[in-house]
């Protein structure tokens, strides 16, 4: 699966997107960001405070409780400041 | 099941009818507000409110150099496009223009542009308040600051006013 960061999420990942496999009984959003944030320094900087973060699969947003199941993009970013 | 394919057929036609003129573009490039406005009503004779709104960029402290503007490319125009057929749904629209801009933008330029066109005025001044509201806490971008003198600034954060003008259209 595709794992796409944005902002300041990007910034301390250091990478804008790449290629994730996460382990089977990784079900849910907050499960894959919890995960991630142990995947390295650089990983728990960025998802420290998951609470706030927001996800997109497949382009559409969606909450933590929210199953990964077949997705094929995920993305993973701070509240939406556009506009 | 050709039963379903021909109703969804009927839905199409009945949709295309009753749907307004939706534009929704996500560019690097300037736009003009006035001339965007003026393509939705060229030989309409049945509007009789245009609201046009532009969101500038613009420098609070005398510090800011430009906003670079992040986006989610393909999700973001998806995104307009759905609080676009949202504020179609609510009220009785002849058109809607949303334009959101991304890249490098300097304090005075302009970043957003949402039209709305409606037989009165109550409907079009609702609508664009409306899609404001969803695209500031919905659509997927991020500003942050560059300050002068080449000094790094910080993203700019999400505010809870804007969550709460977006909720106030879910009452």
């Amino acid at each position: 699966m595709r794992a796409l960061y944005f902002a300041w999420v990007r910034e301390r990942v250091g990478k804008a997107e790449e290629e994730i496999a996460p382990p089977e009984n990784i079900k849910t959003v907050g499960e894959l960001m919890g995960w991630l944030s142990g995947q390295g320094e650089n990983y728990a900087a960025a998802f420290a405070n998951i609470k706030t973060m927001r996800a997109a699969i497949d382009r559409t947003h969606v909450k933590h409780d929210a199953l990964i199941g077949t997705a094929r993009e995920i993305a993973f970013f701070p509240p939406m400041t556009g506009g | 099941m050709a039963g379903g394919g021909e109703s969804s057929f009927f839905l199409e036609i009945w949709y295309k009818a009753v749907s307004p003129r939706i534009v929704v573009r996500v560019q690097k490039e300037s736009f003009d507000a006035a001339a965007e406005a003026a393509a939705l009503t060229q030989s309409r004779r049945d509007i009789g409110a245009l609201v046009t709104f532009t969101g500038l960029c613009r420098d609070e402290a005398g510090r800011l150099e430009a906003l670079e503007i992040e986006h989610y490319p393909g999700m973001a125009e998806e995104e307009i496009k759905r609080v676009a057929l949202a504020a179609a749904s609510r009220w009785p629209l002849e058109g809607i223009i949303a334009i959101h801009r991304y890249g490098l933008i300097r304090p005075g330029e302009p970043i957003v542009l949402v039209v709305t066109a409606s037989a009165h005025r109550g409907e079009a001044f609702a609508a664009a308040s409306f899609l404001m509201d969803y695209l500031k806490t919905e659509a997927p971008f991020w500003k942050k600051q560059h300050l002068s003198g080449g000094e790094a600034g910080d993203w700019v954060e999400a505010k809870t006013e804007d969550d709460a003008a977006a909720q106030k259209w879910r009452g």
